[in-house]
């Protein structure tokens, strides 16, 4: 709790600065949203009434407080393009992209963890050669390109699962994890990489502890001492990976909800970018760096929660 | 042993070479050397492109259309009927020259603001990683694509969207090598034979922060190719008609069930690359004895 308020202002800090840099970065945009909403050559008039209604006639200052004023009130605005609510939109489309990013890094993990136990144990053989040749050529694979293969393979060739499209869980549970595996897999195998990379190094390092060598001694199994002793120290820095790697999960899912035309908030984006509909542009970033500041400040408090040393030392 | 403060040619070149021997000298092993042949490929592609004898890569023949590699020409022909081989040969110059832009500016600008930051601490360093904090703050693509809306797709304004998104990991490490360089006594000998600020910054810190940067500079020229072929699959990166991998990999998506070569040929050529770049780039690392701790 003391942790929490401690850290409280810095969180805030951050917040207020990556809200002024979302709306610099979007309000900087060369050409002037009038025009682009209206489209060329219409009358001087119209776009001067649609500026002045649009507020674009004061200065960017006033403009930034006001729209961080109504963007904490979860109101963002409302898209000229579409005429959608951008706020409305983007929670629309947000359970997609959550069960997407959610199922990646639960897939990423199962992989992982043993994979990396098995290297780790055996650190030096030539099955954890293979583990890591593995690894770092996966490392070495975009994730447009995983996903292409993996449409390829699986629903191409094989037809197992379709090739796009996106069914709701409540409408069909079982649709809806078919729709989805793809997806989450082509994410899932790049974060594998990472997680396992770290996790093997960690194994490694804590294998190499006393108590390990005295659980060996006392006759304990080894699959018992690597679960039950092993894992649960290296977990700590597997789960500030897995926050900081959020970012990578949330890029991914942009390209690949655009290649399996899922309805999510990256493809949300990415459409948003290519209509330069900037108020939804500034949105659904704001959204996103936001959600991403908030998710690694949980994690770090997790990460206090379960290591009494950090508790103290902070 | 004396301090030689003046060194001579000879014990630099006896330096040079004694270096030399110490990152080539004992074998890396029949892999490394096939990554780096398969680079210097890449980079003569990058080079002379223009001079090989190779096909108009946009030229587009209809009889070719779609057809397999081996049959006309070495690698067939993508959608439109444009040869592949040259494709490749050109858009790899993209690729080129984008790495080695992009990563030049995040070592040179994050590397300059980290090493300011560590010597000289205070508001500056303070200040410094809270902004980066804030970069770090947004997803990476969300950032560039942001970027390249706001900067546009000309070769020189992607390598410039990318190159800054490297700007927050270089200037750590700098820094980070910095702060424990600047504890060493030379640099406080230096200091207490009154030497200048800029000197000790370019004579004293410099040299030794410089090869951690470059140790992990393959390694992000990689990245750099990979995050450099997702824009260009998502049509964001450099402009029709220039041939990239990522826009050919695109292309070849719509033929993914009749014609697989379209897509798959160049999605071997990213691979390779980056492959050859990372491992080319572990295998140095760890001859340097970079800590990968201090990324």
């Amino acid at each position: 709790m003391i942790m929490l308020l401690r850290k409280l202002p810095w969180l805030i800090g951050t917040l207020l600065a990556v809200s002024f840099f979302t709306f610099m970065l979007v309000g900087l945009l060369p050409g002037d949203p009038a025009v682009l909403i209206l489209g060329a050559g219409v009358s001087p008039e119209a776009i001067v009434a649609l500026r002045l209604e649009m507020g674009l006639d004061r200065p960017l200052l006033i403009r930034y407080f006001d729209w961080l004023g109504s963007a904490l009130t979860g109101d963002l605005g409302r898209s000229p393009m579409t005429g959608e609510l951008v706020m409305d939109a983007i929670l629309e489309r947000l359970p997609v992209t959550v069960q997407l990013g959610l199922m990646a890094i639960v897939l990423a993990l199962v992989m992982a963890i043993p994979l990396a136990m098995v290297s780790a144990s055996f650190a030096g053989s030539k099955l954890d050669r293979v583990i890591s040749g593995i690894g770092f050529a996966l490392m070495s694979v975009p994730g447009f390109m995983m996903a292409i293969f993996l449409i390829l393979i699986f629903a191409v060739t094989l037809g197992w699962f379709p090739a796009t499209g996106w069914i709701p869980f409540s409408v069909s549970p079982l649709d809806n994890l078919l729709n989805a595996l793809l997806p989450a897999l082509s994410l899932a195998m790049i974060e594998l990489a990472m997680y396992m990379r770290l996790l093997r190094t960690d194994l490694i390092d804590t294998l190499q502890q006393d108590y390990i060598t005295l659980a060996r001694a006392k006759g304990m199994p080894s699959w018992r001492i690597l679960t039950r002793h092993a894992l649960r120290p290296s977990s700590f820095s597997l789960l500030t990976v897995v926050g900081l790697q959020l970012g990578g999960v949330i890029s991914g899912a942009i390209i690949v909800e655009e290649i399996f035309a899922l309805p999510g908030v990256g493809r949300l984006l990415y459409q948003s970018i290519l209509q330069r509909d900037l108020l939804m542009v500034q949105g659904i970033v704001l959204f996103i760096a936001t959600a991403y500041v908030l998710v690694n400040f949980v994690v770090d408090l997790c990460y206090s929660l379960l290591d009494p040393r950090v508790r103290y030392a902070g | 042993m004396p301090v030689n403060k003046h060194p001579t040619i000879e014990s630099r070149a006896q330096n040079f070479a004694r270096a030399l021997q110490q990152v080539f000298g004992r074998g890396f092993g029949p892999g490394f050397w096939l990554a780096v042949f398969w680079l210097v490929i890449v980079a003569f592609c990058a080079m002379f492109a223009d001079w090989l004898p190779l096909r108009d890569p946009l030229d587009p023949v209809i009889a070719n259309r779609l057809d397999g590699p081996l049959s006309g020409s070495l690698l067939g022909a993508d959608g439109l009927g444009r040869d592949i081989l040259s494709r490749l040969v050109h858009g790899a110059r993209v690729s080129v020259v984008i790495g080695l832009t992009a990563v030049s500016i995040g070592m040179i600008v994050g590397g300059a603001l980290g090493i300011i930051a560590g010597y000289f601490r205070g508001h500056f360093e303070r200040a410094l990683m809270a902004v980066l904090d804030v970069i770090l703050a947004f997803p990476w693509l969300v950032l560039l694509l942001a970027l390249v809306a706001f900067i546009g797709q000309s070769l020189f304004a992607i390598s410039t969207a990318i190159g800054f998104l490297w700007i927050p990991a270089y200037a750590r490490v700098a820094r980070a090598n910095t702060l424990s360089v600047v504890q060493r006594e030379y640099v406080l000998a230096a200091r207490a034979m009154g030497a200048t600020t800029t000197r000790i910054l370019v004579r004293e810190v410099l040299p030794n922060v410089i090869l951690p940067l470059l140790a992990y500079g393959l390694v992000a020229m990689g990245l750099v190719i990979i995050v450099e072929s997702a824009l260009a699959f998502l049509g964001l990166s450099v402009e029709a008609p220039q041939p990239t991998w990522g826009g050919m990999i695109s292309e070849g998506k719509r033929h993914l069930a009749t014609a697989v070569h379209v897509a798959l040929i160049p999605s071997i050529t990213i691979f390779l690359t980056v492959l050859s770049l990372n491992f080319v780039g572990d295998r140095l690392r760890s001859r340097f004895d970079v800590k990968e701790s201090n990324l």
